[in-house]
């Protein structure tokens, strides 16, 4: 019934996606950034309002094009649908049909007929090393289309670790000066989302937020949306409760690890790495589907200094230090008892004081007698 | 000049009488509860063990870590110290199976300072770093008035007071009450952390009159148990457990303003056991009956410069 009463161009739009599924991912969407559940039919008019589609330019810096990859195959039945039907995707290297030529002019034709009204997402770090020669494009430098680029986007996102703070490419010895685009377009507003790569939900409800409010979501100083990296991993941990009591997994595959113990002592980075993943998880396939949830500890891969740059079995120093689940005893043993050395010192003084006394005893005997 | 033992043991003996004589000739100075004394009613029958309360006051009074042993996840004092103000310990018997069991059971036990109601430390601070607020009742610590001489701390009956070994420049550390957070209009930080209202925030006499309520409740029935703050409006239902019968500082060590209830005796649960006449007035009645009006140093005195001059008179002899 409410199908058909589903305003036609808007039906028109969703190419085959019933009104159903369309309402459900406006509400997933409106939840995950942890808005109030009628914000999901403001994202819905936004969305379906031709007016407002508006283009994204997606540039590929240095990267492995994960972060494009797992936009892709997040598993929603009409996700894809309403990606490319409902924004204006007009440059893409991986997803668009032209190439050479054709593709740098559509390019050129976007930034010019849309400038200052486009999204831009960069994917990939800018190397700036040696004129930034080691990324080119249409034989220019990366660094210059960034630079070009930015300054006539309504808004820049930097989508992935690489394009968040550098990446993988710019742990030492970082030999083409890999850098994150906040800190190469300094003084621009960049959204991050770092991650590698980032969970897909966190960069289209940032995208839906700004196309429905008209304003980019809170920001952290790292220029991170608070709604998915305000919290840290270990504080919403599905495991948190085997940490607090002291269960771990010692090592792969053993009673622990197979019982879904903690994975601390396996180098887990969960306490000292901001992210969403416990809560919103990956791929919609259900619970556990996150690295953790699988059995493997967070490698920190959001952070920049812990994804990358700490070694992945090393363990972390924990951020927020709370109780354990055990409690002390009534009765503690105070002090470590005796050690050699406290045992050799006192004795040492005693057996000073014995000798001393024994001295000034004989002295005294000997001046008794002189009298 | 030589003090012969006979006249030595004379004067000894002499003084130990005086000292005997004291306590009969003194008046008491004991003291009584303010009337608007503040504290915390602690029930540990309603405490889960949790431990909310020690974070939040870690994060109430911006105190550090501490880590035991070499373990370096979790936050775990083993006692109360210059680290941790606040520490919720554990009885356990035999099997540890049934909650608030002496015998094969355990019990959860919060310890702090119990701002007793006359407090050793303040009794003892030779320099009123440890005062006793005139109206509140809070003990609290002023760390430029202190001198460092930790007589508060072998004073305490309950082993409160904490020294900062570590630092050169050392504090006494013990609960204060929040009573920064009190000055902002808010409760203490443990009370309002507490979930099940094991920690109750009021009034001294409302928090009698609550423990007493809770000493006549029949076990096994339910009953309503406000949290956080006596006169809160939030309130959970609790089956009643079985109390023994005494509420732990109303006379104990002559009162507190922390009281306890449990469903385990309180030696158990390493409280100690006080006489209800507290070590200050004691100690307070013995020293001013000594100084009462300076005779008796005078007489002793007196009785000394009497021991030397008949010693020199006699070795002159």
């Amino acid at each position: 019934m409410k199908d058909q009463n589903f305003a036609s161009p808007i039906r028109e739009k969703l190419k085959g996606v019933s009104r159903r599924d369309f309402m459900k991912f406006c509400g997933v969407m409106a939840v995950s950034m942890g808005l109030p559940l009628g914000a999901g039919t403001q994202i819905a008019e936004a969305i379906t309002n031709p007016k407002r589609r508006p283009p994204v330019i997606w540039l590929h810096g240095q990267e492995c094009t994960g972060c494009t990859e797992s936009l892709l195959w997040t598993s929603h039945p009409s996700l894809e649908h309403l990606i490319l039907d409902l924004i204006s995707l007009d440059y893409h290297e991986t997803l668009e049909v032209g190439a050479g030529h054709q593709a740098e002019a559509a390019l050129k034709k976007s930034v010019k007929d849309n400038a200052g009204k486009f999204i831009l997402v960069i994917e990939g770090s800018v190397p700036v090393k040696d004129g930034g020669i080691y990324c080119k494009i249409g034989g220019r430098p990366f660094a210059d289309i960034v630079k070009e680029t930015a300054a006539k986007a309504a808004a820049v996102i930097a989508i992935g670790s690489c394009a968040s703070w550098g990446g993988w490419q710019s742990s030492a010895p970082n030999p083409t000066g890999a850098t994150g685009i906040p800190q190469f377009l300094k003084g621009t507003t960049v959204v991050s989302i770092p991650g590698c790569p980032p969970n897909a939900y966190n960069f289209l409800s940032t995208v839906l937020y700004f196309l429905t409010f008209k304003k980019l979501p809170a920001l952290d100083e790292l220029g991170r949306p608070k709604f998915a990296y305000g919290r840290l991993i270990h504080e919403n941990c599905e495991r948190r409760p085997h940490f607090d009591a002291g269960r771990f997994a010692e090592e792969f595959g053993d009673e622990g690890h197979r019982l879904g113990y903690c994975l601390y002592k396996l180098g887990c980075k969960g306490p000292i790495t901001h992210a969403n993943c416990p809560s919103i998880l990956f791929n919609e396939v259900g619970s556990g589907a996150w690295p953790v949830g699988t059995g493997h500890p967070c490698f920190g891969c959001v952070e920049e200094g812990i994804g990358f740059t700490i070694p992945q079995f090393t363990e972390a120093d924990i951020e927020i230090v709370t109780p354990a689940a055990a409690h002390a005893p009534i009765q503690t043993k105070r002090g470590a008892g005796i050690s050699a050395g406290s045992a050799a010192l006192v004795g040492g003084i005693v057996g000073v004081a014995i000798g001393a006394g024994a001295v000034a005893a004989k002295r005294m005997g000997d001046k008794d007698k002189g009298e | 000049m030589e003090i012969k033992r006979r006249d030595f043991l004379k004067g000894l003996a002499g003084s130990a009488v005086l000292a005997m004589a004291s306590p009969a000739m003194a008046v008491s100075s004991e003291k009584s509860r303010l009337p608007d004394a503040l504290g915390i009613l602690y029930d540990s029958t309603l405490c889960v063990g949790c431990q909310a309360c020690m974070v939040s006051c870690k994060r109430a009074n911006n105190m550090p870590i501490e880590y035991s042993g070499s373990q370096r996840q979790w936050d775990n004092p083993v006692d109360l110290s210059s680290k941790t103000l606040n520490i919720i310990k554990v009885y356990e018997n035999g099997t540890h199976k049934t909650k608030d069991r002496e015998i094969d059971g355990y019990a959860f036990v919060k310890r702090h300072c119990m701002h007793c109601v006359d407090p050793a430390c303040v009794s003892a601070c030779p320099a009123t770093a440890m005062t006793k607020d005139a109206k509140t009742g809070i003990v609290t610590y002023n760390k430029d008035a202190c001198i460092g001489c930790r007589y508060c701390q072998v004073a305490c009956p309950f082993d409160i007071p904490k020294f900062e070994w570590d630092n050169p420049f050392p504090k006494i550390v013990k609960c204060q009450l929040c009573n920064h957070l009190q000055a902002k209009g808010q409760i203490p930080a443990c009370c309002s952390a507490c979930p099940t209202g094991a920690s109750l925030f009021g009034p001294v006499k409302d928090l009698a009159i609550e423990a007493e309520r809770r000493q006549n409740m029949i076990a096994g029935k339910y009953y309503e148990f406000p949290v956080s703050e006596i006169s809160s409006t939030k309130i959970q239902v609790h089956k009643a457990q079985k109390y023994i019968p005494h509420i732990y500082g109303k006379n104990d060590g002559g009162g507190t303003q922390v009281l306890m209830l449990a469903g385990v005796p309180f030696n158990k649960l390493g409280l100690p056991m006080l006489p209800d006449r507290s070590y200050t007035a004691i100690a307070e009645n013995i020293q001013h009956t000594l100084y009462k009006g300076m005779i008796l140093p005078i007489v002793a005195f007196g009785g000394l410069i009497f021991l030397v001059k008949r010693t020199e008179k006699k070795k002159k002899e």
